[in-house]
């Protein structure tokens, strides 16, 4: 009852601000925020020079990382596809633990949270500034990323706290504290430290990536289809966010989950209507396609007048694979960690269909549709992202930006919700978890809300990025020291997988 | 091998019903019986990961009230008519839960009410007794 009584008084402050607020409090908002915007991304983006562009070290980190547990996991994300695909469907489950979290909802769950504008945006922008061969690195990344999700996703799971209430919590800050002080007295103070430094950032980004850009991105096509710079919301990014955030705090205050549950019930509604209208345009033009895997492959290797050459082109298809699947960040192992089994790799082979779906399959339609489109334009400024990929829907179906708009929203709405999760978890494993500091960070969520939609792009989308690519340094140097711990465990399942020591149920165990 | 029979119920005037008949066959042919309620649940819903944190908890939380609520008085009652009854609570699909649970538990037959509802509403929304005779490889009797 409290918590609500907060909630509407905080809702009631949110609308009052535009009482408050004089003219160009956009502005005013975006010159306060900038430069310490500027100042963090500058930091995590510091680069080294190769083949004459500016090469992130982050990107170099999650990549590098991603390619050696591929190799040390001996292509788990390849041959663990099959079973990974049957865990999803059920076959191992059993009827007695029925009404517990399923494979399938950890998955869906945290897909829900990666599924968005890094697939609809950040695609636009890797294959402006890349050129089609941008895809074929993109596509790399993201097979290579399913190995950091598989290795991530299994310590969530293996480390989570469970509480006597039948709750549980899971994630980076849970794995790297417990698990390396697993593995030795020394290493107890650099877990500790790991995960404090995880969670910060985690917090970072849930109010970066996982908010003000949502916000931003969305009000900005809300805003293209309503006529642009003559739309009546024009100068109304505040109001954009104000009603956002409203909705926001509905779900996470006012604990309405009405509003989480109808979302998360249209969002797989609009990925799937996103996925056939871009394979319809893909197969209306189907002349075209063998030409446009042509243009990927040769743009790939031997890209012609790209800053860069193949360095540039690479950088722009790992990045946006990158930011798009979140492999290796860790934000996933929270979601995933919710599963209910009592073999934790089991959900580390789930979750390599993460990056799959997202980066293999939506990340690949929507490069597609650009390419065979021919809507991409190397001139395009990287914040007219969604712009670009609504111009190239838009220019087989006519009425599909409206559809699109809708999607970006719905899309941005999710990802807000689960990264308000994602956040919580963080700041609560900071602060504790009582009802003050509660509600102290879902106020700071909703006001970050109104930041992202009054915001310029260049600043917003920079800080985001780099708050979400900073969970990686952490994250990942942990998982090196408690890969011998998944290796173990994957060794141990997989021969009683390959001897046929698993037991299947229902259906499944009639089928074999 | 001893023969049990299975009642689907879920609380409703109709199946109150299929228990008596279930009851009164099992009584008379010394059956054992097993009471069979099943909670609504999709393995492949769509939740948010605050709803996944507390699954479990809310499990418990509907296994119990199912318990204290609907299956342990009708248990208890069928027990001290004479009947040798014992309660299951599953989740899951009601038709597919209670002919699964009928092969698992190898009963020789599911006793179910009918809800008596109209044709078009049973066509557009499924009932689960039309369903459980679609499905079921275990004869089915429907109470009306």
């Amino acid at each position: 009852m409290l918590i609500k009584k907060w909630g509407i008084a905080l809702l009631g402050i949110l609308m009052s601000m535009p009482v408050l607020a004089q003219e160009g409090i956009d502005t005013k908002i975006n010159e306060a925020i900038k430069p310490f915007a500027d100042a963090v991304s500058g930091f995590i983006f510091s680069s080294f020079p190769l083949a004459g562009i500016q090469f992130p070290f982050v990107l170099v980190w999650l990549i590098a990382g991603a390619t050696i547990f591929t190799f040390y996991f001996r292509f788990i994300n390849l041959r663990a596809l099959k079973h990974g695909f049957h865990l999803v469907r059920g076959d191992y489950s059993d009827p007695t633990a029925a009404g517990e979290v399923t494979h399938f909802q950890a998955l869906a769950t945290a897909l829900s949270g990666t599924v968005g504008l890094g697939n609809i945006a950040g695609v636009a922008v890797a294959v402006s500034l890349g050129g089609p061969g941008a895809t074929f690195w993109m596509i790399l990344a993201g097979f290579l990323g399913m190995s950091s999700k598989f290795v991530e996703c299994t310590l969530g799971v293996k480390y989570r706290n469970e509480y006597t209430d039948g709750s549980v919590s899971g994630g980076p800050m849970y794995y790297l504290s417990k698990g390396l002080a697993e593995r030795s007295d020394k290493l107890k103070t650099l877990g500790k430290v790991l995960a404090v430094l995880f969670a910060v950032f985690c917090i970072g980004g849930s109010f970066g990536g996982g908010n003000m850009f949502q916000a931003n991105q969305s009000f900005k096509q809300v805003l293209a289809v309503t006529g642009g710079d003559a739309s009546w919301l024009a100068d109304k990014g505040w109001l954009f966010g104000i009603v956002v955030a409203t909705l926001v705090g509905l779900v996470i205050i006012g604990g309405i989950q009405g509003i989480a549950r109808v979302t998360s019930k249209i969002v797989p509604i609009m990925a799937v209507v996103y996925v056939s209208a871009g394979l319809v345009i893909i197969f209306s033009n189907f002349s075209e396609i063998p030409a446009a895997f042509a243009s990927i492959l040769n743009g790939a290797f031997s890209p012609e007048g790209m800053a860069g050459g193949v360095v540039g082109v690479l950088f722009q298809g790992f990045k946006r694979a990158a930011f798009s699947n979140e492999a290796g960040v860790g934000s996933a192992a929270i979601a995933h960690s919710a599963v209910r089994t009592n073999r934790p790799v089991t959900e580390g082979m789930v979750a390599l269909y993460e990056p799959f779906i997202d980066t293999v399959v939506v990340c690949t339609i929507t490069a597609l549709v650009i390419i065979i489109t021919g809507t991409w334009d190397p001139s395009v400024d990287p914040s007219q992202g969604v712009a670009l990929t609504s111009a190239a829907f838009e220019s087989t179906i006519s009425w599909f930006p409206w559809v699109l708009t809708v999607a970006v929203v719905l899309f941005a709405f999710s990802t807000m919700i689960s990264w308000s999760y994602y956040g919580l978890k963080a700041w609560t494993y900071l602060f504790g978890e009582s009802m003050i500091t509660d509600i102290v960070y879902k106020a700071l969520f909703l006001f970050f809300v109104i930041v992202g939609s009054s915001m310029q792009l260049g600043s917003v989308i920079d800080f985001s990025d780099a708050m979400i690519f900073a969970m990686a340094f952490p994250n990942m140097l942990g998982i090196y020291f408690l890969m011998p711990v998944v290796k173990r465990e994957l060794n141990e399942y997989w021969s009683d997988y390959k001897a046929g020591r698993l037991q299947k149920f229902g259906k499944a165990a009639n089928r074999s | 091998m001893t023969q049990a029979l299975l009642v689907g119920t879920d609380c409703s005037e109709c199946s109150h019903r299929a228990l008596d008949h279930a009851a009164q066959w099992a009584k008379e042919a010394g059956l054992h019986l097993f009471v069979v309620y099943v909670i609504q649940w999709s393995p492949y819903s769509f939740n948010t990961a605050q709803e996944n944190a507390e699954r479990h908890k809310r499990r418990e939380e509907e296994l119990e009230r199912a318990h204290a609520q609907i299956i342990d008085p009708i248990v208890e009652r069928l027990r001290s008519e004479g009947v040798d009854a014992e309660g299951i609570i599953r989740h899951g699909h009601p038709a597919e839960t209670l002919s699964a649970l009928a092969m698992e538990l190898k009963a020789s037959n599911i006793i179910i009410g009918r809800k008596g509802q109209s044709l078009i509403k049973t066509k557009l929304f499924g009932g689960v007794a039309s369903t459980l005779v679609q499905i079921s490889e275990t004869p089915v009797t429907v109470v009306p």
